[in-house]
């Protein structure tokens, strides 16, 4: 099937297009929420409220014994926010670190939901069957009706992020000060992280309570390498995560049993792999292309800083000098003069070198040069 | 003279578990100091701020500033919290950041417009970093950052600053500009506190001193209250600072 074909096929088939959608829109959200998870430091908080959320999808299978998606994931929400909440009272109360609490709570939530989970599989209700896709999530299952319900929520987040994003901002870099400012800050607080667990929830049912975390932190990660303002990055993690959706789909539709919550994690992880090698400021390619560059300039300099010092003592700046003083400078090679050759700072005759007047009066810069350059 | 008390504190006593951080705590900072506050590793100088600015809740004692409560009279007090406290890779400039010191007075759900900009530029200015007004933060160094904070305290034009050490890590140049803008703000009528760790420099940069220990040692004027016995009260050892006259 060739691309062509697939993007005509996502518009005409009504399953295709409900999956295709669900996943960008929900890539979008977590995306966007994620941001914010990743600035303050709470990138394992998505993997607990994931994992927490388990039990309450159990819990209310139990109590209402039909598998209506929504009933289910308001159970999740219930005891992911039940989770959350734990894991802050923990943090607050007691002397244990923030990752000790998350850890706690998580196994112990995703403990007590497998337990659920296998003694729900026990019982001669025939519904029970499939309760377990929301392990790993299961995006065939997605309907138009979630599709909207995930719409509506992004909607209502996205008008609330707009509405406070100066609040959220503040809060995010310097949460005291904020407080010094007359703001509460335990609201703002609370409605980011209720958004966060909110779009986790909405989460479950296509990507799973295993790989959650990874539509928050992933595509966050990756958009904070290529800018170094908070809007750009929220847009272009919702990017990230809304494109990670519509691939991962099309990777999973194209090929036969490829589960699309996996797919879907991988392609943003990929994005992820990319942005740290490739980003200009913050990629690693760059950054190593930056260092030795740079260090190839200071040996360049250090050697015509050498050679002006020894150009200082004649009253002729170009007096020529025999190649062999050069030998007793550490970090001089053949090249390195080369080098200054071709910038025309220095010019060669048989053994001798001498310094052009331009070459004299960049070394005598240099140092100010430097100077600057540290500003 | 009769000066007006600008900053009331009466009985304060904080605890984060059992152990107070600070006992039984009684002070008065008149208006138009220029005040230092100065006393151990733990002796809750941060935490006396912070009880102040309502971010820590107090066991017992109450605060006023001008006679009222903190958080009717919020407007007229700007705090420069330690740099060290929030992280300097967010992505984010130095402009915006001190656009943040608006974001009081503008309230809820408002954005910054032209004024505010205009105010957080002027700050910028003030502080020797106009240039620097695109600046990554993360670009910044540790000196330039403590300005950074210190105009966004500017930035809201507070009758009472409450810095918790801005010298920290910065060099001389740039403690030579912070003290000149604190001298200034005292010139201009302003109450400046500061927590401040290096003892050599308070009789030069202060007026007024605070001295801490989890208990109130003593507070007043530099001129008569800084010197050994009090020093030693404070820190527990014998010690010895020549105040030159």
């Amino acid at each position: 099937m060739d691309i062509t074909e697939y993007i005509q096929l996502v518009f005409t088939d009504y399953t295709l297009r409900t999956i295709t959608l669900g996943t960008a829109v929900l890539g979008a959200v977590t995306g966007m929420l994620g941001s914010f998870a990743v600035l303050r430091k709470q990138s394992l908080l998505g993997d607990a409220i994931s994992h927490a959320a388990l039990p309450g999808i159990a819990i209310a299978f139990l109590i209402t014994g039909a598998k209506d998606s929504n009933v289910l994931l308001l159970g999740a929400l219930v005891s992911g926010l039940i989770g959350t909440f734990w894991i802050r009272g923990i943090i607050k109360k007691t002397h244990l670190k923030s990752d000790t609490a998350l850890g706690l709570i998580l196994s112990l939530f995703f403990g007590f939901g497998m337990l659920l989970l296998t003694f729900i599989q026990k019982q001669p209700n025939a519904n029970q069957a499939g309760l377990d896709k929301y392990l790993f999530g299961q995006a065939a299952t997605l309907v138009e009706s979630d599709v909207l319900l995930m719409t509506i929520v992004t909607s209502v987040c996205l008008f609330v992020l707009l509405l406070f994003w100066k609040e959220f901002k503040i809060l995010l870099f310097d949460a005291d000060y904020t407080q010094t400012l007359g703001f509460n800050t335990k609201f703002i607080d609370i409605l980011i992280t209720s958004f966060i667990v909110l779009a986790i929830v909405l989460g479950l049912q296509t990507v799973g309570v295993v790989l959650m975390s990874a539509m928050l932190l992933a595509p966050a990660a990756a958009a904070r390498q290529w800018t170094n303002s908070l809007s750009m990055m929220v847009f272009l993690a919702a990017l990230f995560g809304a494109f990670s959706g519509v691939v991962g789909t099309a990777i999973s539709a194209s090929q036969n049993n490829l589960s699309t919550g996996p797919v879907i994690v991988i392609v943003a992880g990929v994005f992820v792999l990319f942005s740290f090698v490739f980003s200009p400021s913050r990629g690693l390619l760059f950054k190593q292309i930056r260092f030795i560059k740079n260090r190839r300039d200071l040996e360049l300099h250090k050697t015509l800083a050498f050679m002006f010092h020894i150009a200082e003592t004649h009253d002729d700046v170009s007096h020529p000098h025999t190649i062999k003083i050069l030998n007793n400078f550490q970090g001089y090679t053949k090249s390195t003069l080369q080098k200054l050759v071709d910038k025309k700072y220095v010019t060669l005759d048989g053994s001798n070198w001498s310094l052009t007047s331009e070459g004299f009066k960049t070394a005598s810069n240099l140092y100010n040069q430097q100077m600057q350059n540290n500003e | 003279m009769t000066q007006k008390i600008a900053v009331q504190v009466d009985d304060l006593t904080v605890a984060y578990n059992y152990k107070p951080v600070l006992w039984d705590i009684d002070l008065e900072i008149p208006e138009g100091v220029l005040m230092a506050i100065v006393g151990p590793n733990g002796a809750g100088k941060s935490t006396l701020i912070k009880s102040i600015l309502g971010i820590l809740n107090p066991i017992a004692g109450s605060v006023s500033i001008y006679g009222k409560s903190y958080e009717k009279q919020r407007s007229l007090v700007a705090y420069v919290p330690q740099k060290g406290s929030v992280d300097w890779d967010f992505p984010t400039t130095a402009l915006d950041v001190v656009m943040m010191g608006t974001y009081g007075s503008l309230g809820w759900i408002k954005r910054p417009g032209q004024k505010e900009k205009k105010a957080a530029l002027e700050a910028l200015e003030k502080v020797g970093m106009l240039s620097f007004k695109s600046r990554q933060i993360s670009q910044l160094s540790g000196g330039q950052q403590q300005r950074i904070f210190l105009a966004r305290a500017l930035v809201q034009n507070a009758s009472i600053y409450f810095m918790d050490e801005p010298f920290q890590g910065v060099d001389a140049t740039t403690e030579i500009a912070i003290i000149n803008i604190l001298k200034e703000l005292r010139k201009a009528g302003k109450t400046v506190v500061v927590v401040h760790h290096d003892l050599q420099t308070v009789p030069e940069y202060f007026d007024w001193v605070t001295f801490l220990n989890v208990k109130k040692i003593a507070t007043g004027p530099v001129k008569d209250i800084f010197n050994d016995d009090n020093l030693t009260k404070t820190y527990g050892i014998n010690y010895k600072v020549s105040i030159q006259e």
